[in-house]
């Protein structure tokens, strides 16, 4: 299983109803499905992948995340997972303010424009940051909308989110000392855990 | 000449008819005494009785689905590009029933049957029925062929309302729905549409008052007209530019009214023409009133999540990028519903510049997507 799946499959809870925003090849929600019990739908736009999904028997639905999520009523989902797709969006803003409408918890992951590596290039070159991790550049990069997670976390609190579990990670999804020390310099992908403002839960134990 | 057939045909089939005894009790309070259902299947059912599809077709399909009646038919059934050994209905895995509805045309009884009651054709006293009606019908030959539960019910247009009016009518008979191209119910613009057709046919003279089998002859002007202006709404602006343009039949223009001038003209004459000499004029009546009158939602106070909440089926909608007459916003309105009555649900958009006709075409995105879904199914 991709990394960072496997770090937020133990997010989510048996039998839960589960809606994943671009959900690519539907690798988390066919797992989910099997070994949790957890039922849902996951969105995606990119016509193989959906195929994937379909091959698999996850229930995908074609549909872009810039549409916004009018089809999905209030407080339906258990959790609403969007993995490593927030910075290709148009309205980043507005797509999270949904996903804490429509689920009771959010999880979220996305690269970390505020790693040390992407400071240093900027810094030193005075040019956009291009790496193996982020291998566009600036002109043709489907991410639009990077961020740090000093940025993230900030939003967070304009939407009166609250972050209930943060973890910073490198690109192989390792959990090392020095990104719990200093996440947003030393956290390559950022995985959160948020609820709405309305929201009170105790938290995962990760 | 499909000498020998494709390897993918199901080759040469032949249609059976079912006459059924029991009257059937209709949604305009009327009922049949007895009625015959023509129909066609192919592949084999299995030991379980697990494999069983239903195919559904729409406004002027029948049971024809699949295969060749005669090996010198120039075309297959209306679904060739859909059913056979490696399509995605595929008769090496499943059980495949195709009939003609009724009211229909094509061997089932219909206002060209002979009323017993009278000894003369029903004409334009066949009573008008519902897609409701039809699901009930096609559950009685489900009966009389031994399938307790299909696998899947299936269907495109007029087809896929039937496929969805199954999970509400039927919901402990039917595994998986899927239902492309199609509409929890008809809009203003699509009831105007067939009214314009079937004002074509009620004023042509020789429609005498559907009773034009007796005299002998067929609203044939009527019937081309309400064929020319369907047409119309199966294709997209794109792909009638595309096939058509501006081109002339002739390289100048007559200034008069009677030439065909334009390429799309001479189409859709010739569209109308033909199919004015195969199908029956209240027939096409019939098969618009049923259109226009589903709305599966009505009986649940407008709310379809309400209308589809003891669906036991798993859902697949498909809808057609450039189709105008039951747009994506028609089967997205579906999936909300079934969302919302959280039920399983898959949907693919596929971009397509065919128009509503699209979900006859073999597009290769949509058979793979169909295909997928397909092998899914356990039976």
């Amino acid at each position: 299983m991709r990394a960072d799946l496997d770090i937020i499959k133990d997010w989510i809870p048996t039998g839960g109803r589960v809606l994943d925003l671009g959900c690519g090849d539907g690798e988390l929600l066919s797992w989910l499905a099997e070994h949790r019990g957890v039922s849902g739908y996951g969105l995606e736009i990119d016509p193989e992948k959906i195929e994937r999904c379909l091959d698999r028997g996850v229930n995908v639905i074609e549909q872009n995340l810039d549409d916004g999520l009018g089809n999905f009523g209030a407080d339906t989902f258990d959790v609403v997972v969007m993995t490593q797709s927030l910075q290709a969006l148009r309205y980043p803003d507005k797509v999270l303010s949904e996903m804490l409408r429509v689920g009771k918890h959010c999880i979220i992951t996305f690269p970390n424009f505020g790693h040390w590596r992407c400071r240093v290039y900027l810094g030193g070159r005075g040019r956009m940051p291009v790496s193996d991790f982020l291998p566009y550049t600036w002109y043709n990069t489907p991410n639009i909308h990077f961020c740090t997670f000093e940025d993230f976390e900030r939003l967070c609190g304009k939407l009166d989110a609250r972050v209930m579990n943060r973890l910073a990670v490198d690109r192989h999804h390792r959990h090392g000392p020095a990104s719990r020390i200093w996440p947003n310099l030393f956290g390559e992908i950022g995985i959160y855990r948020i609820s709405g403002a309305g929201f009170t839960d105790h938290n995962v134990a990760i | 000449m499909p000498i020998p057939f494709p390897d993918d045909s199901v080759g040469l089939v032949r249609p059976r008819t079912q006459v059924f005894e029991e009257p059937l009790a209709l949604a305009c309070g009327r009922s049949l005494s007895g009625y015959e259902l023509i129909y066609e299947t192919y592949g084999e059912l299995n030991a379980a009785r697990s494999n069983a599809v239903l195919i559904c077709h729409a406004l002027s399909g029948n049971h024809h689905a699949a295969g060749y009646h005669d090996e010198n038919d120039r075309k297959p059934g209306w679904w060739d590009s859909c059913i056979g050994p490696g399509k995605p209905i595929d008769t090496r895995k499943f059980f495949v029933v195709a009939l003609n509805n009724l009211g229909g045309c094509n061997g089932s009884t219909g206002p060209t049957s002979v009323n017993p009651a009278t000894g003369t054709p029903y004409g334009a006293d066949f009573p008008v029925v519902t897609v409701e009606d039809w699901v009930n019908s096609q559950a009685r030959l489900a009966d009389v062929l031994g399938i307790a539960q299909w696998a899947a019910v299936i269907g495109g247009s007029l087809g896929g309302m039937q496929a969805l009016q199954w999970t509400i009518s039927y919901p402990e008979r039917v595994r998986h729905c899927i239902a492309i191209a199609s509409a929890p119910k008809l809009s203003a613009q699509n009831i105007a549409f067939n009214e314009v057709a079937r004002q074509a046919i009620l004023s042509d003279p020789e429609f005498h008052g559907g009773d034009f089998q007796a005299q002998g002859v067929i609203p044939k002007r009527g019937l081309m007209l309400a064929r020319m202006v369907g047409h119309i709404t199966y294709l997209s602006d794109d792909s009638m530019g595309e096939k058509f343009g501006r081109e002339l039949k002739t390289d100048k223009l007559n200034y008069d009214f009677h030439s065909v001038e334009f390429q799309v003209e001479s189409y859709l004459r010739y569209q109308g023409e033909e199919f004015s000499g195969r199908f029956d004029a209240n027939t096409y009546l019939l098969m618009t009133k049923a259109l226009d009158y589903f709305d599966p939602a009505q009986a649940h106070d407008g709310d379809l999540a309400k209308t589809f909440a003891n669906a036991q089926a798993r859902f697949c909608l498909m809808s057609f990028t450039t189709d105008w007459r039951f747009s994506p916003a028609r089967s997205q309105e579906i999936v909300e519903a079934l969302i919302s009555a959280k039920k399983s649900v898959s949907y693919l958009e596929i971009d397509a510049p065919q128009g509503h006709d699209a979900f006859l075409i073999p597009i290769p995105r949509y058979l793979r997507g169909f295909a997928g879904y397909m092998n899914r199914i356990e039976v």
